[in-house]
């Protein structure tokens, strides 16, 4: 570097920095070229390992596919199939019934017991929450192992019923056509709950002590306290609470391919295990990339939904 | 004030809710170290020798922790460079590739995991750690890109002045200033990296057929399949399985819950 070329270049770096001074506090940050050198390795990765094989699985959705030899085209066959292919219809309206256990029994009971700590200070709070969030964290292979002992000919909801002399009602609850799903549903109803409870746990705890006792001032009673105080405080945490419950209920997988395996018949299965039969074992790979688009593009526009919910006042 | 009957009325429900979620954790524990009709299992800790040797959950505990760690540690240090980039620097296009960052918290796995299977194994790079770690990873960084911005906006510029006044470059103000006053969020970050990547099931039951590969979690569920003599075993492996997770969840209750919530309220 010559002399003339290093002088230029400590000026310009001078001139950089007061310049930077000069924008100094003005968030949310600084000019840096550098920032691309920082944010490289974790792009790199995310676009070859995530956003190029979503790319790609829009391109096998147009495909007729084995996996194996050349696919041909077909258009929007594998979509039209969604609608038309009366087992596909069926696994996402099973979704759609899960979507009630994991999602609207859990939001309603976990207001329930938020509202109720949040009208009498619990001693204890931090055990109870603990352990009423402890569901969230077990693996879902473990949680199905669990359930699946449960719901067993020999397990203890048969026990019950045969020691209060319902016996005839027992069964292996999770072969029965009619009841498996709603059963299937009850474990993501167990796991469910804790999230919920503690999301609106964060949201009461924020509501002023003043607000429930004017209102009891008022003479407002549990219920119209629960109505006025209580949920519009937490009408944050219900959309995000909705918004991660009804995603879980969408993407079950690891629970109904431990628990029931899709059975009996087609009597459980969801969008997810299809995906994995179609794509891994039925050799339909363009079907199987269908269902996989269509159920990021459903969890997507449900996000956008529920971020313009919130966002109103 | 409440009333004395409206009070322990409300412990009885929260007692109620307690023991619903405890039940079948409880159960399954119990089962475990019981002993069945099978004969392979003597009841007692013995179960889980029994569980670790026919079941094979040494192999896949194995498996499983090099996958966690890698994930884990890999996808913590790019999440905290990219968050320390867009929460405290400019630069063109900026927005546009946080957003396209963002998205990926929301792709579902069942969406590119039958892609990447594909593609993956044209490359030969099915039944490796690498099929099981990076898919991993990018989602993982995308969250945590999200998660460490978030800090870093709300770091104090004062502190970033101070330090550069000091002649810290941009490396040694992250990692002498803002990385350990950012411990709290890295160590939660880190927690929810672990528990999801240690119960991820999709991922392992795509990519890797060979039993050596195989995690915790994978080995769980085919345990199932084949060992069907009796269930103390199987529930002894069900409590190896989520042991990890759970116990880490125990000791740092605070971060995990504090994570969730606002890990979830923060979007």
């Amino acid at each position: 570097m010559s002399a003339a070329e290093a002088q230029t270049a400590t000026s310009a770096a001078a001139a950089d920095r007061s310049a930077r001074r000069e924008r100094r506090g003005a968030p949310p940050g600084e000019p840096r070229r550098v920032g691309y050198v920082y944010v490289a390795p974790a792009l790199v990765i995310y676009a070859v390992f995530l956003l190029f094989p979503l790319v790609r699985a829009v391109q096998i959705s147009f495909y007729k596919w084995d996996g194996l030899t050349l696919g041909s085209w077909v258009g929007l066959r594998n979509y039209a199939d969604i609608l038309a292919d009366p087992a596909l219809r069926a696994a996402f309206g099973h979704a759609a019934v899960l979507v009630v256990f994991f999602a609207l029994i859990p939001t309603a009971v976990g207001l329930v017991l938020a509202s109720v700590v949040a009208r009498a200070r619990v001693r204890g709070l931090t055990f109870f929450r603990t352990v009423i969030f402890l569901p969230q964290v077990v693996a879902m292979v473990v949680v199905a192992v669990t359930w699946r002992q449960i719901y067993a000919p020999d397990g203890p909801i048969n026990d019950v019923l045969r020691f209060v002399g319902l016996g005839d009602l027992a069964r292996g609850w999770l072969g029965d056509f009619d009841l498996a799903l709603p059963a299937v549903g009850m474990v993501g109803t167990w796991v469910s709950i804790g999230l919920c409870f503690i999301l609106f746990l964060a949201g009461t705890g924020k509501i002023p002590r003043e607000l429930y006792e004017a209102a009891r001032i008022d003479g407002a009673g549990p219920i119209r306290e629960f109505v006025s105080v209580t949920l519009p405080a937490v009408r944050n945490e219900i959309v995000v609470a909705l918004t991660l419950t009804v995603i879980a209920a969408l993407r079950t997988f690891d629970l109904v391919y431990v628990t029931t395996g899709g059975g009996p018949g087609n009597a459980t299965t969801v969008p997810s295990y299809e995906v994995y039969r179609r794509a891994f074992e039925l050799g339909a790979v363009g079907s199987a990339a269908a269902i996989g688009v269509t159920l990021t593009a459903i969890i997507l526009l449900l996000n956008l939904v529920i971020a313009r919910i919130g966002e109103q006042p | 004030m409440i009333s004395a009957r409206e009070r322990t009325l409300n412990y009885v429900v929260l007692v109620v809710f307690a023991v619903y979620a405890l039940y079948p954790l409880v159960m399954i524990v119990d089962l475990a170290v019981s002993p069945d009709l099978s004969g392979d299992a003597a009841g007692g800790l013995a179960n889980f020798e029994g569980a670790w040797e026919q079941g094979r959950f040494g192999t896949y505990l194995r498996s499983s922790v090099v996958v966690s760690a890698l994930t884990v540690s890999i996808a913590t240090f790019l999440s905290i460079l990219s968050g320390y980039a867009f929460g405290t620097m400019r630069f063109p296009g900026r927005a546009l590739l946080f957003w396209t960052m963002l998205i990926g918290i929301m792709v579902p796995t069942e969406a590119i995991v039958v892609p990447l299977y594909f593609d993956l194994r044209t490359l030969d790079l099915t039944n490796t750690y690498v099929a099981l770690i990076l898919p991993q990873v990018a989602q993982s960084v995308a969250f945590g890109t999200f998660w460490m911005r978030a800090y870093f906006l709300s770091s104090s510029r004062d502190v970033v002045e101070a330090a550069r006044i000091d002649g810290a470059g941009h490396w040694q103000t992250l990692w002498r200033v803002l990385a350990p006053m950012g411990r709290p969020a890295i160590v939660t970050l880190t927690l929810l990296i672990f528990m999801w990547t240690w119960n991820e099931f999709l991922i392992p039951l795509v990519m890797v057929t060979s039993e050596n590969l195989r995690t915790a979690p994978l080995g769980l569920a085919f345990f199932q399949g084949q060992y069907t003599s009796g269930v103390a075993l199987l529930a002894a492996g069900a409590v190896i399985v989520a042991l990890p997770v759970v116990i880490v969840y125990l000791v740092l209750q605070r971060h995990f819950i504090q994570g969730i919530v606002e890990g979830s309220t923060k979007g």
